[in-house]
């Protein structure tokens, strides 16, 4: 009789778990990103975990300057659309304080990932919050930065070669500081090039989202821009509007001066692209993001374009940019969503996301002796994951990046005062906007 | 007799089929309460989606909530909003890019709109190719003429800066349509004057179109010239078609979003962000539900009294 009871409870159990995994395979999961080329690479990755688990995968991809806007509304609205979502680093704060992503950190324990399998600074600024703790509510996804592409091609011609060192005294090549960025810019502004009047660098100007922001910072932190106090959080006096980041904004404003392209007043990932690729100008500062589908360009890619860092000035400091994975709390397929998280996580599978055009954070990519020499930008992308700044990534973070926005473009694009003046009232908009939050 | 039997006859047996309890309640009812019973619905469903919004919206501009922040507790904080907004110079600066934005646009587009509908009025050969035409822009979509009319701005390509730098002979790339300043404020007017200029010019062609011919026939016995015709019989006629026009337009342009957003997304700095750009800035990105709130019933209440004063004003002309 034991037997038999022994018999039905495994038969049992077998249908329940057989059951289970019928209803995982015919489960679909919905994974919500920006529309960019990354995305298409994970969309050709993912086929790889439905051919694993069964699980299908769907994909809910927002163009970059609604991107925010529609999936923070999601996530407001509590909305069922995402059960993965590859948020923006600077939602961390908002989205674990008011609990749309799930936290990680028993299931990493569970399953044996080792979030320390990640470049620390992608940990910190895609998955942790609030900052400093063991807190993790994102897998690191998709690494980013702010970096530069250059017409390799016209930087190899020898007359152009020759008439640079003759005026600078030294060769025409990637530029190390940002005052020798200048000048290559100012070399090439206005310049016939096969007949084509160049100008001198696409640099992001754009008002709506972002742009400005990303753009700026870029040339902030190595002049020395700092958020904040590093013993005082949230004083920000002297360290936003300090002299020396009062000199890197007016060298932003003089080079959106002197080297961009005509009317080049609202730019941004999509414009800086245009401009490179239809050959308008010499320089291009972009997301790394972009560089695999660029370096692959029929016109401008390939012998054509060349990859730099961020130029340091009087430190080093490049703009991060990119995202963590996470399971959104409202989600009814979690268990899912985790399979997934899980299945990303794995070290084979980040190798081929790098294969594909993603840019994994993981260790056995990066740390790999020849990482270096699988792209022609991976040294680079290497070097600027080692001295990345972000923006704040506090639940307020919308309206910070509001204020400077409308700061920058002000001062920057419109000429209204002066770089004094626009990070003064910035300083003044983030304490009030921190004030607001009770955080000082 | 025939055709009056036909009618009553399906009447009566649909009236011999309604239960008795039902028949003896609709008898019990007076025609008012009928009424009642017809508009009930359409009242509910006009109160659940237009009253009670207002109504939450008045009620959340005087709280501190934030629709991003579900778990924070909400606060009553009184006209707060309120006051920040009115004495925020810089919302003061939003409205006055608003109130430039409607003021040009409006004259602009009753003015040609105007001369444009006198001149359609007139039948001439391909008359109703050119009306066609003429009609065209109204039907775009603001997102396709804001995308289109970034082209035509742009600098080096753009097909606006290539005739003015023609005919003003300056090279096209020498100014900035939306990237300056001074320039900025004009081109996203030019832009809603050439897209709802043709709507002015419809609702004045209606005007026109309505004035009855012997009056003319009258005037002209009357000896009365071709501008004395104009000045006290069209114009005067028209009037109350071409306020209705500017009412309209009015209201569309103080509430213009999409297609300023799409030319300048506000800039260059703040030059071009309007009022509902602000809005949509503090409601759907910085999450400041209370203080969006708050601006918007500030907004309505502009429009809706602006509206009526002007209504009223519409109505007196119309008297006369």
């Amino acid at each position: 009789m034991k037997k038999l009871i022994a018999a039905a409870g495994l038969a049992a159990a077998t249908m329940l778990s057989s059951g289970s995994a019928a209803l995982a395979q015919g489960k679909t999961i919905t994974l919500c990103w920006a529309a960019w080329d990354p995305a298409n690479a994970l969309v050709e990755l993912s086929k790889d975990f439905t051919a694993k688990t069964g699980i299908n995968m769907k994909f809910e991809f927002v163009p970059w300057p609604n991107f925010a806007d529609r999936m923070l509304n999601e996530l407001n609205s509590k909305g069922r659309l995402c059960d993965l979502m590859i948020g923006d680093s600077q939602w961390i704060g908002g989205s674990a304080e008011n609990k749309h992503y799930v936290k990680l950190n028993d299931f990493f324990a569970k399953e044996g990932i080792k979030i320390g399998d990640f470049l620390p600074t992608t940990v910190d600024a895609y998955s942790t919050w609030p900052k400093g703790t063991n807190n993790y509510y994102a897998l690191p996804a998709m690494g980013d930065a702010m970096g530069w592409t250059y017409r390799k091609d016209w930087f190899a011609r020898p007359a152009l070669q020759a008439e640079f060192r003759q005026k600078h005294g030294r060769d025409l090549a990637p530029p190390k500081t940002w005052t020798e960025l200048k000048q290559v810019a100012e070399f090439f502004q206005g310049r016939e090039i096969d007949g084509k009047k160049v100008f001198g660098a696409a640099i992001p100007t754009e008002r709506g989202s972002e742009g400005i922001t990303m753009g700026a910072t870029a040339a902030l932190y190595p002049f020395g821009f700092r958020y904040e106090n590093p013993q005082r959080p949230y004083q920000m006096q002297g360290f936003v509007n300090s002299a020396d980041a009062i000199e890197g904004l007016e060298f932003y404003k003089s080079l959106f001066k002197c080297c961009t392209p005509p009317g080049y007043t609202n730019g941004y990932m999509q414009e800086g692209l245009d401009a490179f690729k239809s050959g308008q100008v010499a320089l291009q500062m972009n997301w790394f993001a972009f560089f695999p589908g660029l370096f692959k360009d029929p016109n401008v890619g390939g012998d054509k374009i060349g990859f730099f860092v961020n130029p340091s000035q009087k430190t080093e400091g490049s703009t991060l940019g990119g995202q963590g994975i996470s399971v959104i709390s409202y989600s009814q397929n979690q268990a899912e969503a985790l399979s997934y998280i899980k299945w990303f996580a794995d070290a084979e599978v980040q190798k081929k996301w790098w294969a594909l055009g993603g840019y994994s954070c993981h260790r056995a990519v990066l740390g790999d002796p020849n990482f270096a020499k699988t792209a022609p930008f991976a040294a680079d992308f290497l070097k600027a994951m080692g001295n990345v700044r972000d923006f704040w990534q506090e639940p307020s973070y919308a309206q910070l990046l509001q204020a400077m926005q409308r700061r920058l473009h002000d001062y920057v694009i419109a000429d209204k005062g002066t770089a004094k003046e626009a990070l003064d009232g910035l300083v003044q908009d983030w304490t009030k906007v921190f004030k607001e939050d009770g955080k000082n | 007799m025939n055709a009056r039997s036909d009618s009553e006859g399906p009447a009566r047996n649909v009236a011999n089929m309604t239960p008795d309890r039902v028949a003896r309640t609709v008898r019990g009812l007076s025609d008012k309460a009928i009424a009642w019973l017809f508009i009930g619905p359409t009242m509910l469903l006009l109160l659940a989606i237009n009253l009670f919004p207002l109504i939450w919206t008045i009620q959340l501009s005087f709280t501190n909530y934030r629709a991003n922040r579900p778990n924070a507790p909400i606060l009553n904080i009184g006209l707060d909003h309120y006051r920040a907004i009115l004495t925020d110079p810089d919302i003061w600066l939003r409205m006055q890019a608003t109130a430039h934005f409607v003021f040009w646009t409006i004259a602009l587009q009753t003015i040609i709109g105007f001369a444009l509908a006198y001149l359609v009025d007139r039948k001439f050969r391909g008359h109703g190719f050119w009306t066609t035409l003429i009609l065209v822009p109204m039907m775009l979509s603001p997102a396709v003429v804001g995308n289109f009319w970034t082209f035509l701005y742009q600098p080096q390509i753009g097909l606006f800066n290539y005739i003015v730098g023609f005919f003003a002979n300056v090279p096209p790339g020498s100014f900035k349509m939306l990237g300056d300043v001074t320039l900025s404020p004009w081109a996203i007017i030019i832009v809603d004057t050439w897209m709802w200029t043709p709507y002015v010019m419809l609702i004045c062609l209606a005007g026109l179109r309505s004035i009855p011919d012997y009056i003319y026939e009258a005037a002209e016995v009357d000896r009365a010239s071709n501008w004395r015709q104009f000045i006290s019989i069209t114009l005067p006629m028209c009037m109350p078609f071409i306020m209705l026009a500017v009412l309209f337009r009015g209201i569309e342009n103080f509430k213009m979003f999409d297609m300023v957003n799409l030319l300048t997304s506000g800039g260059p700095g703040s030059t071009t962000e309007l009022a509902s750009i602000t809005l949509k800035r503090a409601a759907f990105e910085a999450w400041r539900t209370g203080y969006s709130s708050a601006f918007a019933i500030i907004l309505f209440v502009a429009v809706f009294g602006l509206a009526n004063i002007y209504v009223k004003t519409l109505n007196k002309v119309k008297a006369r």
